[in-house]
């Protein structure tokens, strides 16, 4: 049925799973405050509905959508609103943020919400549902989920993409989510087949993940809209037109979508929790969150309320005097924070915590070599070290024009391989930024 | 011999015919282009930076030549050259009050704590992508010197603790520092706005002060003191309205507890106030055990 081949770029680096990877999710306790910002996803920011010193049930509203590229927050805990400010961000800038301060007997049972029935609703119902329940792309990129739940304007999706490569190192959320709620991802996947008219799904899963793709298998049975796929572990497989690629045979064209070819492509995590959210019609206000690294000695699959500070997980999972350098995300495409006061979101799926030996800083950068190795793995077959010199150069508009800077989507095959260790992820994303700040400026100044 | 002759000739009238036509086309197609635009072009320094508002020193020279802009426009010239060009243009010099760039923060590597430390590509702008560069202060300067680099005219250089100083006489309000900086700590001023608010962070008082020993607390005490109108406090931050700058003396710098405030004088350097704490450590301080990833 399938024509796909293995995508011909990208590394294999050591996966680095085993550590979390058996172990069952685990629910991690409230902290003693929870800090819940307002702009947790990509779009306009949520509006805040509560009052200081308010008292919130766990799982009611507490900021409504700022927009239709935006979605609502609701309380993950049972307790008092604090206060509403200002709170460090992963980013490094500070964004207003709603102050949870859970009752010290509050329980992690959600009472909040009514049951709905989802075969009654019509498509457009369950995009406006999918809206509420506050659902993003639980993946890493935090793109509101009901907006890719519509169909494209004058565009047909016949096939919903279920996404359960999980290429990064470390991480293993979409792993035991697969493995342990294989029941509620093809609930989710069912609910986006209905809301975008499409015939079937297909589970890609990567094949270092044999019990997943067993899981699966077992809860769909005998039905036939839905099968799962075992493909090549290699990274970045998990980026959505890699893994299209690696199915269908076709590429996304530069600067499109998945939906120009007719695919939607949903995280398993998103459309797990869609899967178990919308029927209770209630808010996403926990996510399974993998912290782990060498320098833990008890990493694990923790199902995290939002807000959570990292100080207080990183306690929890038993953080040692090794740890040096703290990363949200996976190693390739994560983001080094700088202070752990940071809350966890619905975009966080893993906390690493690399050790004091694993951490090589002030490596000297040697010049470019012309090797090509970059260029053999670049996914998308842009050429990094062309890219780099002009970034040295500062030629940031020919990136974009001559060069598609803004198709890399900074994986970091590039950033790995290369045996002069320049950093030129670091490179591109701050052309991507001056580039946008050119073209404001640029606008500012043809309205003026 | 023939075949020399017929060659020869041929190409002597496909030469003559060719310099016929140009000769033609030079004068049906000629511009006329004011020669004091190139003599002007010629008077100016050369240093095309834009301060003018002109898309570099020939532009300007048309400008001027034409009369829509006074040659006092060019803030870089010497103001020997600016009367050079207006006495050979038979125009008025005009002024335009020397502009500079000014730096809203003063938390050096001092005064100002950090939560990490920050390893990778040495330019404030890399750094400010990680995490925000792991400065105390989400607003502060990062020190990395991405505004040294890129001034042409070696106006900027880093201080002793890693914060950029201008040398007014040689700034000449171009604008590249103000778009290189990730954390859009500089702005162009007129000379003449002296006092000035060397901090843009917007936390509350001990929030701002547990990060950086000079940050703007919000405590208003300048804004209790100073003319009315003057300045305000919006986001935690004394702002002062140079729309009435004819206002502006040093009484509200006199009690700022942390010197955030200065008075900017054109030969002492910035002047903080008599009540400002006291500065006198010298080295970097430390990162906070407290502030790692390491719990203890």
């Amino acid at each position: 049925m399938l024509n796909g081949r293995r995508f011909s770029r990208g590394v294999h680096p050591p996966e680095s799973k085993e550590q979390t990877s058996h172990l069952p999710i685990r629910r991690l306790p409230f902290a003693p405050v929870l800090i819940v910002p307002l702009s947790q996803h990509t779009g306009a920011p949520a509006v805040a509905i509560v009052r200081e010193g308010q008292e919130v049930v766990r799982g009611e509203p507490i900021a409504k959508a700022g927009g239709f590229v935006s979605v609502p927050m609701h309380a993950p805990a049972t307790g008092r609103i604090e206060k509403i400010a200002l709170a460090p961000s992963a980013r490094g800038d500070l964004a207003k943020a709603v102050y949870l301060k859970p009752y010290p007997s509050a329980s992690q049972e959600i009472l909040y919400g009514a049951p709905q029935d989802i075969e009654q609703m019509t498509p457009e119902q369950i995009v406006h549902a999918v809206q509420e329940t506050g659902v993003v792309g639980l993946g890493g990129a935090a793109f509101p989920t009901h907006i890719k739940m519509k169909v494209p304007e004058g565009k047909k999706v016949d096939t919903v993409l279920v996404n359960g490569c999980e290429c990064e190192p470390y991480l293993t959320t979409d792993h035991r989510v697969m493995v342990e709620q294989a029941g509620e991802v093809l609930h989710g996947a069912r609910i986006a087949m209905k809301a975008l008219d499409a015939r079937r799904a297909i589970v890609g899963v990567e094949d270092n993940k044999p019990d997943a793709v067993e899981a699966l298998r077992t809860a769909i049975g005998a039905a036939t809209d839905i099968t799962v796929e075992a493909v090549p572990t290699r990274y970045p497989q998990g980026a959505e037109k890699m893994l299209i690629q690696a199915l269908f045979g076709r590429e996304v064209p530069s600067g499109g979508l998945p939906g120009d070819i007719g695919v939607a492509v949903f995280n398993v995590a998103t459309l797990a929790q869609i899967g178990d959210l919308l029927p209770r019609h209630q808010g996403l206000i926990e996510r399974v969150v993998t912290i782990t690294g060498p320098a833990l000695s008890k990493p694990g699959n923790y199902l995290t309320a939002l807000g959570t500070p990292l100080r207080w997980a990183l306690e929890q999972a038993g953080c040692t005097d090794e740890a040096a350098s703290v990363i949200l995300g996976g190693p390739m495409m994560g983001s080094a924070i700088g202070t752990l006061d940071v809350p966890i979101t619905k975009g966080v799926t893993g906390i690493l915590v690399l050790a004091r030996r694993d951490v090589k800083n002030h490596r000297p950068i040697h010049p470019c070599i012309r090797c090509g190795a970059c260029v053999d793995v670049c996914p998308l077959y842009l050429n990094p070290s062309r890219l780099g010199m002009l970034a040295r150069k500062e030629r940031y508009e020919e990136m974009e024009t001559e060069f598609h800077l803004n198709d890399c989507f900074e994986c970091g095959c590039c950033s790995y391989v290369c045996p002069s260790r320049i950093p030129l992820v670091q490179y591109f994303r701050i052309s991507k930024q001056m580039n946008r700040e050119r073209k404001a400026r640029e606008r500012a100044h043809s309205n003026a | 011999m023939l075949e020399y002759l017929i060659a020869g000739g041929v190409m002597a009238g496909i030469g003559s015919a060719l310099a016929v036509a140009l000769a033609l086309a030079n004068k049906k197609l000629y511009v006329y282009e004011d020669p004091r635009i190139d003599q002007v072009e010629g008077m100016l320094p050369s240093a095309n930076c834009g301060a003018c508002g002109c898309a570099g020193c020939r532009a300007f020279a048309e400008k001027v030549v034409e009369g829509a802009l006074a040659p006092g426009k060019c803030t870089v010239s010497a103001p020997v050259g600016i009367v050079a060009i207006a006495s050979f243009l038979g125009v008025d010099a005009g002024s335009e009050e020397r502009r500079v760039a000014r730096l809203a923060c003063a938390g050096g590597a001092h005064v100002a704590w950090n939560r990490a430390r920050y390893a990778g590509l040495e330019t404030c702008r890399a750094a400010a992508l990680i995490g925000g560069g792991g400065k105390g202060c989400a607003w502060g300067c990062l020190g990395l010197g991405d505004c040294e680099r890129v001034c042409d005219f070696d106006a900027i250089r880093m201080d002793e603790h890693g914060l950029p100083v201008v040398t007014e006489a040689k700034c000449t309000a171009c604008g590249d520092c103000v778009e290189v900086c990730p954390k859009s700590l500089f702005s162009i001023h007129p000379v003449s706005h002296r006092l000035w608010v060397a901090c843009n962070n917007m936390a509350n008082g001990d929030e701002a002060e547990a990060v950086c020993e000079v940050a703007c607390t919000a405590c208003g005490r300048c804004v209790a003191d100073a003319p009315p109108g003057l300045m305000r406090m919006l986001d935690n931050l004394a702002v002062i309205d140079y729309s009435k700058n004819h206002l502006a003396t040093q009484i509200p710098i006199q009690r700022c507890p942390t010197g955030a405030i200065l008075w900017i004088d054109g030969m002492k350097g910035p002047v903080k106030g008599p009540e400002a704490r006291r500065i006198t450590r010298k080295s970097p301080l430390p990162i906070e055990p407290a502030d790692l990833p390491v719990l203890r």
